[in-house]
């Protein structure tokens, strides 16, 4: 083992570079890493690439970010020191990673300073700071500034004060419960012979229940900005107060935002959504979303009965092609599907547009949302069984 | 116990017992046999990631212990459970002989390894060396991922009335999943990581004749070229390598020696099983693929 000595030392390089990229990689990664590169050896690029893969990532996702990384450090082992080598990993990590709330609290301190210029060095750097420049600018465009900040602080309490649903489910875990309908076996034993060998009592059991899955989609083009931005409030709140929800947005093209959404401070939250959204406020196609969720995400987020809210107000740009048959095979992949629509306020709300037309045959419950009124009426739902079916007149 | 000595040593013990592995798979499993971790396998359904296990099993050769998760999976499902009817009817032998009034005694008598019954993680860590396969973990809920950290952490097993039990010989753990759901990151740091993706054509092509090797070699070729080619558009679920050998065996038992696009029309529900995908797929779309097919 002549090279024993360099090792080590070239792989905390690498796992350093990885976590610069973003990636959770920590001591225990980096050990393991360095026994299996000992045991698979480093002679051939291909095995090497896969024992450190093998130990250093955990997720799919992470793949990519890897990939970039051992490409620069197996052309370069020192490339852990060479500033492009990191500008061009930082890169990535202003998609996985979190920014720190206190840019945030800056920002919020200096609400309407332009954007910032690039600095004449920066441009050098293979680095795209245009994107991240109108990132910002968007985010701007999410702040609630057009509704008033009373109305905003008097919505966000009123969501807060909203009881989350109990739409609970029976699962197959059972709990103690001297009136259920099951006998415990094991338990009635115990007793017994704690009571000197008789069967004084059966232990009975009752099954547990728990709130099923919750999938969000929410469409976020032009015309449904104002309620997505409050409706984004109760999403977040859901999210972070109930188990098992995910989140999606979609405009032109589908993201889920679960993840960002799971920060604890709403703005934070919001801040991060803003990032990883490729368009807020554009158009709308409702069919391709709904279909590259069938296709992607389906399967990954609708097991164990998922109920899923489906927030849009249908007026899809492509008109509604593809759209009746994504929500006819989106309804049977879940248990209860939710359309949730503004334009349901008014009064004789006929759907007219070829998107609500084409969505309405395919959900099992049509309800406005346009107000907090509405919200607390969606709760209340949610926590009931599914109302008959609505079909259009 | 044989554990292969290198990377190379591994893909051929696979390959022995007709599972074709990349490189990158081969190096995954071969860490995972010498440093003694689980290995964790992802990837869409129909894979092969369960038919690892299953070869690894074979060739090392090891017990097989397969613990299929499900929703609501629970310590009396999965690692052992008391008998209880025998431990009643010890009970009720010992009022008969006048012995109940002595309980420390008839509760070590009826806590005994006898009246135990194992369950796969139990019997696992237990007995001849095992491997054991946890298949489709994602199809379990969260406390079952909780209860299995342990013994992925030590090899052990603590039963309240008896005490923990160790393993003899650490078991080889393959874990599956089909990503439903996601796993929890605290079992994934646990494990080594690979990610089953669908074979490129070479690869596929070496699993069929490894799999299927009754047939006739045009038609392999044909096939490979048909699903590799499928696997490039836009469906609900493409066909994983499983499907593309029960739909070669199916062209084979209908002897044919080549594809024609009525032999596929008529068979495609072999290789697609949704509504949507087939209504695509059958007449001219399958055409054209049977046409490139042949063509290259």
């Amino acid at each position: 083992m002549s090279a024993a000595g360099a090792l080590p030392a070239n792989l905390i390089g690498f796992a350093r570079l990885l976590r610069r990229a973003g990636l959770p990689v920590g001591p225990a990664e980096t050990l393991a890493a360095g026994e299996a590169l000992s045991l698979a050896g480093l002679s051939d690029r291909a095995t090497a690439h896969a024992a450190l893969r093998a130990t250093l990532v955990h997720r799919r996702e992470h793949f990519e970010v890897f990939d970039h990384a051992f490409d620069l450090w197996w052309r370069d082992p020192e490339a852990g020191q060479h500033a492009r080598a990191m500008a061009l990993l930082d890169g990535f990590r202003e998609k996985t990673k979190p920014p720190p709330a206190a840019r945030r609290v800056q920002e919020a301190l200096h609400e309407r300073r332009p954007a910032r210029e690039p600095k004449p060095g920066e441009q050098k750097q293979e680095l795209d700071v245009a994107m991240t420049v109108s990132e910002q600018e968007r985010l701007r465009t999410m702040d609630f500034e057009a509704m008033g900040a009373a109305e905003i602080a008097e919505a966000r309490r009123q969501i807060a004060r909203l009881v989350l649903p109990l739409d609970d489910r029976p699962t197959r875990r059972f709990r103690p419960d001297p009136r259920g309908p099951r006998v415990d076996l094991r338990r009635t034993i115990r007793n017994s012979l704690r009571s000197g060998g008789d069967v004084p009592a059966l232990a009975r059991t009752r099954r547990r229940v728990k709130p099923p899955p919750l999938v969000a989609l929410c469409d976020i083009s032009g015309s449904m900005t104002r309620y997505a931005q409050i409706l984004l409030h109760f999403l977040h709140a859901l999210a972070n107060r109930r188990a098992r929800v995910s989140v999606f947005l979609f405009g032109t093209r589908l993201t889920n935002v679960t993840r960002a959404l799971l920060k604890r401070d709403p703005e934070v939250a919001f801040e991060m959504v803003a990032r990883i959204l490729p368009d807020w406020s554009g158009g709308t196609r409702i069919g391709d979303s709904l279909a590259a969720f069938n296709r992607l995400w389906a399967r990954r987020v609708l097991a164990q009965g998922a109920v899923v809210l489906l927030i849009t107000d249908g007026l899809d740009r492509q008109g509604a092609e593809g759209l009746a048959e994504a929500a006819a095979r989106l309804r049977r992949s879940c248990r209860r599907l939710v359309w949730l629509n503004p334009l349901l306020r008014f009064e004789g709300f006929q759907p007219r547009s070829q998107g609500a037309r084409a969505l309405l045959p395919h959900v099992h419950e049509h309800r406005p949302v346009h107000n907090l009124a509405s919200l607390k009426a969606l709760v209340d739902s949610l926590s009931g069984q599914p109302a008959p079916h609505r079909r259009a007149a | 116990m044989p554990v292969p000595d290198s990377v190379a040593a591994t893909e051929a013990l696979l390959a022995a017992e007709g599972y074709v592995a990349d490189r990158a798979l081969a190096t995954a499993v071969f860490l995972a046999l010498k440093m003694g971790r689980p290995l964790f396998l992802e990837g869409e359904p129909g894979t092969g990631k369960t038919e690892i296990a299953k070869a690894l099993a074979a060739a090392l050769p090891r017990r097989l212990v397969r613990l299929q998760c499900y929703d609501g999976l629970d310590i009396s499902g999965a690692a052992y459970e008391w008998n209880h009817a025998r431990q009643l009817m010890a009970i009720r032998l010992a009022e008969a002989a006048g012995t109940a009034a002595d309980r420390e005694r008839v509760e070590h008598d009826i806590y005994d390894r006898k009246y135990l019954l194992e369950r796969p993680l139990l019997s696992a860590i237990t007995g001849t060396p095992a491997l054991l396969l946890i298949d489709e973990l994602d199809r379990a809920d969260e406390p079952f991922e909780a209860f299995l950290l342990e013994i992925l952490a030590d090899f052990q097993i603590s039963i309240p009335e008896i005490g923990t039990i160790r393993a003899e010989t650490p078991p080889v753990v393959v874990i599956t999943s089909n990503r439903t759901r996601e796993v929890h990151d605290a079992i994934r740091r646990r494990c080594l990581y690979h990610w089953v993706g669908y074979p490129d054509a070479a690869r596929e092509r070496a699993i069929l004749a490894a799999r299927a090797p009754w047939l006739p070699a045009r038609l392999s070729e044909q096939v490979v070229a048909f699903v590799q080619r499928l696997r490039s558009g836009e469906w609900f679920k493409l066909p994983g390598v499983a499907e593309t050998i029960d739909w070669a065996n199916a062209l084979a038992a209908l002897d044919a020696k080549e594809l024609d696009p009525a032999l596929v029309d008529s068979t495609l529900g072999v290789l697609m099983k949704y509504e949507d995908d087939l209504a695509k797929l059958r007449g001219a779309e399958a055409a054209r693929l049977v046409a490139e097919a042949r063509g290259g």
